[in-house]
């Protein structure tokens, strides 16, 4: 009988490596790439080093008022001279303190979340979300417990933006992914609810619904009955942004296959098991993107409160702006917006990116 | 047996079919099935593809709903009543073509997934157990991996393990070895001839005519979703009665 000898495994053949091989082959592989590269370089040349020159060589970045800016370039101390407002807005500056514990409350209670070796993970989760929003409410909103109230007119800045991006992904989340499943369900009164509902709010415009809830729906409510015009731009934005998050969420959900329902069902676990245990953990980490996507947008939309005269980061910047002492800084005013949006905005997606590397268990072949 | 309604042809088996049909819209999928299992029988389905007989075995733990007859399992009637088809469904094991594992969680999860949230079982005794069944199907150092990890052999091998962690009183199996290469069909076969030997109670959906010899009581032969001819394998290979079982198995065993 023969024996078959199998030949050693051996090492690659070796690349052209080195900046220039790099380059020939990434940037000048051809005429058209050629060109496209320089072409490239002008616009850079073009946008970059005046930037730089107006945002940091040029720029004022020490004084107290408009005189103090006197080179050509941005006037950041406009930007250090309002920073209180654009973070709080009209929170008596006595009680920012407030804001801060909150903010840092936040951190140091879903800190614990985030590291992998915690035990009994998902029991302290749940006891967060639930302590957390109501610590947060005494916190910011206060009236009891021995904190003076602060009323949500007075709140302002990126405090209230997180505030309403914060409270709209909370609960937007588990609303969507309810009528996801809804409008996935067998019984058919619920998957009509669902699917009108759905179709209803994704078929009007944010603006619309915020306008609505501020200023239609008092001449609906009986005399004397209103509440408080922050709650309802808060559930304007949950309603809306949670018809979104169904439809992403639908979309991860139609691509389980049908086999895992199956499986599920067949080891005797019921609908919520099937869908809790099995089904949503899967579901949920294929639409991590989708989910972000929104939630990105989401933020970037609680700018909209400005149109029923709520003080966002937006709507702060914009007023100092109008500052008869500070006037032609609206420039460096949303530039400063700009970069504090990109900062979470970008934040969010990290995270994402790092949670879909997390989830990955090598399925996908 | 005090029923005075119950026939007295045949003795109660842990599993009855009595005249069950079934229909995919107009299309009339199983026929007047009848069927008698009793406890430790091992019996083997087998047929033309689009016979009904992976439908049949998937109406026992309501996968799929009968819509004429009566089917009882271990006692319990299935009818709509979501409580008696969860009771059926604790006692009843079901392995899959496509393995179905759960991806997101490691093999030992996927084992101790259902003990702990359907029997409550503590972890640790879940764990116990689902590392005593992950040793029988010989893979126990696969225990902490993910079913993507694994060969389709082996990913079968934990699905059998998963559904005996139940430690259900009846095992379905539907093609178990239909989505395997050719070389892992062994260990699945031999895995399955185990649990056989140790008397539990086998439904098998397949093709491999070897092991019904070996291991099956009765062999059914199902096309157009009746059973067609029903014996036990010396008989049903060598001496089948019926024209069609004859031409089927003519074309299977080369």
């Amino acid at each position: 009988m023969q024996t078959h000898t199998f030949k050693p495994d051996m090492p690659p053949p070796k690349q052209a490596i080195g900046v220039l091989a790099w380059l020939r082959e990434n940037l000048f592989s051809g005429l058209f790439n050629s060109l496209l590269t320089l072409f490239a370089l002008y616009l850079l040349w073009l946008i970059v080093p005046p930037l730089i020159n107006w945002a940091i060589i040029n720029a004022d970045w020490v004084g107290t008022t408009r005189a103090d800016c006197t080179s050509e370039g941005a006037c950041w101390v406009f930007i250090q001279q309002r920073f209180g407002q654009f973070m709080y807005g009209f929170y008596p500056s006595e009680l920012r303190w407030r804001v801060d514990l909150t903010v840092i409350l936040a951190i140091v209670g879903a800190a614990p979340l985030f590291i992998d070796a915690m035990p009994r993970k998902a029991r302290y989760g749940i006891a967060f979300l639930v302590v957390y929003p109501l610590l947060a409410y005494w916190l910011l909103h206060g009236g009891f417990l021995g904190l003076d109230l602060v009323p949500t007119s007075q709140w302002g800045g990126l405090t209230l933006t997180l505030v309403i991006a914060a409270v709209g992904i909370a609960g937007a989340l588990p609303l969507g992914i309810m009528l996801a499943l809804g409008r996935r369900s067998d019984m058919p009164a619920i998957r009509v609810i669902c699917v009108t509902f759905i179709e209803f709010w994704r078929g009007v415009p944010l603006i619309t619904v915020l306008f609505m809830s501020s200023v239609m729906l008092p001449l609906f409510l009986p005399e004397g009955m209103n509440f408080d015009k922050l709650v309802r731009a808060l559930i304007g934005v949950i309603l809306f942004q949670s018809a979104y998050v169904a439809e992403v969420v639908r979309g991860g959900l139609q691509a389980i296959p049908k086999g895992q329902y199956e499986a599920a069902a067949a080891m005797g676990l019921g609908y919520w098991r099937m869908m809790g245990l099995v089904i949503l953990p899967q579901a949920l980490k294929m639409v991590i993107p989708g989910i972000v996507n929104t939630f990105i947008a989401l933020f970037k939309d609680t700018s909209l409160v400005i149109i029923i005269g709520l003080f966002d980061l937006l709507n702060s910047i914009k007023q100092a702006t109008t500052d008869p002492a500070w006037l032609g800084m609206a420039t460096e005013g949303y530039v400063f917006a700009a970069l504090v949006f990109w900062i979470f905005c970008f934040g969010m997606s990290r995270y994402s990116m790092h949670l879909e590397r997390k989830l990955d268990t090598g399925h996908k072949r | 047996m005090s029923d005075v309604n119950m026939q007295p042809t045949q003795p109660e088996g842990i599993i009855q079919m009595d005249g069950v049909h079934k229909w995919y819209g107009q299309f009339h999928v199983l026929k007047d099935i009848n069927m008698n299992v009793q406890q430790g029988e091992r019996i083997v389905l087998c047929g033309p593809s689009g016979s009904g007989k992976s439908t049949t075995i998937r109406c026992l733990n309501r996968l799929e709903e009968h819509q004429q007859g009566r089917i009882l399992v271990d006692g319990t009637e299935l009818t709509h009543d979501l409580k008696q088809i969860e009771a059926v469904r604790r006692e009843v094991g079901m392995v899959f073509q496509h393995f179905n594992l759960f991806p997101h969680l490691t093999v030992l999860q996927n084992c101790t997934l259902s003990p702990m949230w359907v029997r409550k079982t503590p972890r640790r005794e879940a764990e116990e157990m689902a590392m005593h069944y992950l040793e029988r199907v010989r893979i126990p150092e696969q225990a902490h991996k993910f079913p993507g990890q694994l060969s389709g052999g082996q990913q079968q091998r934990v699905a059998i393990a998963r559904a005996l962690c139940m430690q259900p009183k009846i095992m379905l199996f539907d093609e178990p070895t239909s989505a395997l290469d050719p070389e892992m069909v062994k260990e699945v076969l031999d895995t399955m001839i185990g649990l056989a030997e140790d008397g539990m109670t086998m439904l098998c959906v397949t093709h491999e005519m070897g092991f019904a010899r070996t291991v099956a009581n009765r062999v059914i032969f199902m096309d157009r979703g009746e059973i067609v001819e029903e014996a036990e394998p010396n008989k049903f290979f060598s001496n089948p009665e019926n024209e069609r079982t004859q031409l089927f198995l003519s074309q299977i065993l080369h």
